[in-house]
């Protein structure tokens, strides 16, 4: 078992991690008019619910520390001090977007935070993780790597393979499962044998469950983390258990998938991230914090609308580094 | 002048280069005791950060090798046998392959896959004989696949130091193929640029990997006949077709040779180009495995799926005439 301490925390800390909470959801929301609108056109897998759990894990990293996101990233990107503006271009597809246009609501990436992916690849980004960690271990930059992934991954081979390569060489990674309860519409109980902790102690990998919808919890674990990483006594695999409050991607508001009952989803509402950080909070600092939050994303809602459309024939940008000219489909 | 054997000029250009450049680093199975000889007396002269030992683990490793070069490394990846290449096709082709453009240019993936012995091998089994090098050309990936010990020195240093993935094949067929050569003569080869073997005006026959010693070999025994220009690509993709141009320009007449399966191949491609967009006299012809090609159970049955001389030769003639 990982440590899991508790820590008292300054007044100004818990503010910041309510104000994070709060951005992410209010960012959240806003997507969903976008992608009503028809503006944010790929539409985006929500994490409204989850924000605690990228939340507490980036508060506990250094500006200089790497991630690896994934497909329901949108939290981690603004936990880890992404610019509204310019992300919320990205999703939009525009040319003032982080990735200019190329990455999308699904695989962006931010290297002014050291986000270097989301790949789509469900599970794969762990051995990739493990990969970055091992360049920064023997660089000796004291880095650490942190990567997200969902309950569903824990059934892929390759994410077994990266958990093999971290524990073997001790390399400075963090998995964090966000076990939001369904991969998709398969419940975690029809798709994961055993325990998702269990995949990572069968590798040796210390791991934990921890409480995903209270920032301060997962905070703690991650603290842990982070201190045994840098020490260079290797990875940690922390579960944290949290609920997705809508579909698994907004087509399913048009599909109407039934996989969840309301019962269900009323439980997990009682336990809602944004209210167990704000109840932390004075009242005053909560108002000023979400007037705050609502003029950040105002700004940004106007950056990303006014964003200029990108040009077809620039779609091949960026494909090589060096060298060849694509052929064009016609000649 | 020494000889240098095609296997030997992998050694020296992987060693040259993580003498060079101390981001270089070299991955895969058996290194230890360096099975494909590829590595070999490097652990010692390298150690074992460098030259690193892999469980079998062709997805976590390959991912891995991404990881690593995002995070500022070089790595080179060993494939034993080419169906692992179709084991880790997704994370080459829609990974590591894709993180630049999805990046809008943040970020740059430079690994070499290096497949050194790539192709037949007789009596192995269906299972690890392929010669996939037109897959990875069809999604892109920068694919190289030299005949010769100099030019696979070459290529194989280039690819190292290309900012972007870019896969290796090297025939088993040519690794013994052997090369008088000053070592100071060996120099870095750019992407994309092919090689003339014969010049000849009569017919270009486009010949890759171990095909381009059967070709050189019956342009050599139909000279005072008929006048073959040899023309190696050497890298598959990006493909050298201003070069393909200028020959056809002069010879007009196209025979394609090439290991891989016909449907959708290299020979597909290079004779649909030829035909949209360069200098043709006489229907082109190519020379493959068949379709759905599963070879090398047994030598006597390989031989009714390899592109032969023969074939060759006949379909020289039938341009000819054409
Ligand atoms: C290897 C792979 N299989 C399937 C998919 C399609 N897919 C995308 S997200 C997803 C569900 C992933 O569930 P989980 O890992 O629990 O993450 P969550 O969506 O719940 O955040 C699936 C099946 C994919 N992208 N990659």
């Amino acid at each position: 078992m990982t440590e899991c301490q508790d820590i008292e925390l300054e007044q100004s800390r818990r503010d910041s991690l309510y104000r994070t909470i709060r951005l992410i959801r209010r960012f959240e929301e806003r997507c969903l008019d976008l992608v009503k609108s028809g503006d944010l056109v790929s539409g985006i897998h929500p994490c409204i619910g989850q924000e605690a759990v990228a939340t507490g894990v980036a508060a506990a990293l250094d500006g200089e520390d790497i991630m690896f996101s994934s497909h329901r990233g949108h939290g981690h990107f603004l936990a880890k001090g992404s610019d509204p503006s310019t992300f919320l271009a990205e999703l939009l597809g525009r040319a003032n977007g982080i990735d200019r246009g190329r990455g999308g609501s699904f695989h962006p990436s931010d290297f002014t935070r050291n986000i270097y992916n989301a790949t789509g690849t469900v599970g794969h980004s762990a051995a990739i993780a493990a990969g970055a960690a091992w360049s920064v271990a023997q660089a000796g930059t004291g880095q650490v790597v942190t990567c997200f992934f969902g309950d569903g991954a824990v059934s892929q081979g390759a994410l077994l393979e990266g958990f093999n390569l971290a524990s073997l060489w001790r390399l400075p990674v963090i998995y964090i499962c966000e076990n939001n309860q369904y991969a998709t519409s398969l419940p975690v109980g029809a798709a994961v044998a055993g325990t998702i902790t269990g995949r990572g102690e069968a590798f040796g990998i210390p791991s934990v469950t921890v409480d995903g919808q209270d920032v301060e919890v997962v905070l703690a674990a991650m603290t842990g983390a982070v201190r045994r990483a840098r020490a260079g006594d290797g990875p940690t695999l922390i579960e944290a258990d949290t609920y997705r409050y809508f579909g698994h991607h907004t087509f399913e508001f048009k599909v109407r998938l039934d996989y969840r009952s309301e019962d269900e989803l009323a439980r997990w509402r009682c336990r809602d991230p944004l209210e167990i950080a704000a109840g932390r909070v004075s009242p005053q600092v909560r108002s000023e914090i979400d007037a705050d939050v609502e003029a950040v994303l105002d700004e940004a809602v106007r950056f990303a609308l006014d964003g200029a459309r990108l040009d077809p024939a620039d779609a091949q940008e960026y494909t090589y580094t060096t060298g060849p000219q694509p052929r064009a489909g016609a000649l | 002048m020494p000889r240098l054997s095609y296997l030997k000029a992998l050694n020296r250009a992987l060693g040259d280069e993580m003498d060079a450049d101390e981001s270089v680093f070299v991955m895969g199975e058996d290194m230890n005791f360096a099975l494909t000889n590829v590595t070999a007396g490097f652990l010692q002269r390298f150690g074992p950060q460098r030259v690193l030992e892999m469980p079998l683990s062709e997805q976590g490793f390959t991912n891995f090798a991404t990881g690593a070069a995002m995070a500022g490394r070089r790595p080179v990846v060993e494939f034993q046998i080419p169906f692992l290449l179709l084991l880790v096709f997704e994370q080459i082709t829609n990974q590591a392959n894709k993180f630049r453009l999805m990046s809008g240019g943040q970020t740059s993936v430079p690994v070499t896959y290096l497949m050194p012995a790539s192709g037949v091998r007789t009596g192995w089994g269906a299972q690890h004989s392929d010669q996939p090098y037109s897959l990875f050309a069809h999604m892109g990936v920068k694919t190289v696949m030299p005949a010769t010990p100099t030019d696979a020195y070459g290529l194989l240093i280039t690819a190292i130091r290309d900012d972007d993935p870019v896969i290796f094949f090297g025939p088993l067929a040519c690794m013994g193929v052997r090369e008088d050569v000053d070592y100071a003569d060996l120099l870095p080869i750019p992407l994309g640029e092919a090689r003339l073997h014969r010049s000849g005006t009569d017919v270009t026959v486009v010949a890759v990997g171990q095909l381009v010693h059967d070709a050189i070999a019956v342009a050599d025994e139909l000279a005072g006949e008929v006048s073959v220009e040899v023309f190696d690509p050497r890298t598959i993709y990006p493909f050298d077709w201003a070069a393909l141009a200028e020959s056809l320009q002069r010879t007009g007449r196209l025979v394609v040779f090439d290991d891989g399966n016909r449907f959708a191949g290299l020979g597909a491609e290079v004779l649909a180009t030829a035909a949209e967009q360069m200098h043709l006299v006489a229907a082109p012809r190519r020379i493959s495995r068949p379709d759905a090609a599963i070879v090398g159970a047994s030598p006597d049955l390989d031989a009714g799926l390899l592109p032969t001389r023969q074939q060759l030769t006949s379909a020289i003639s039938a341009v000819l005439k054409g």
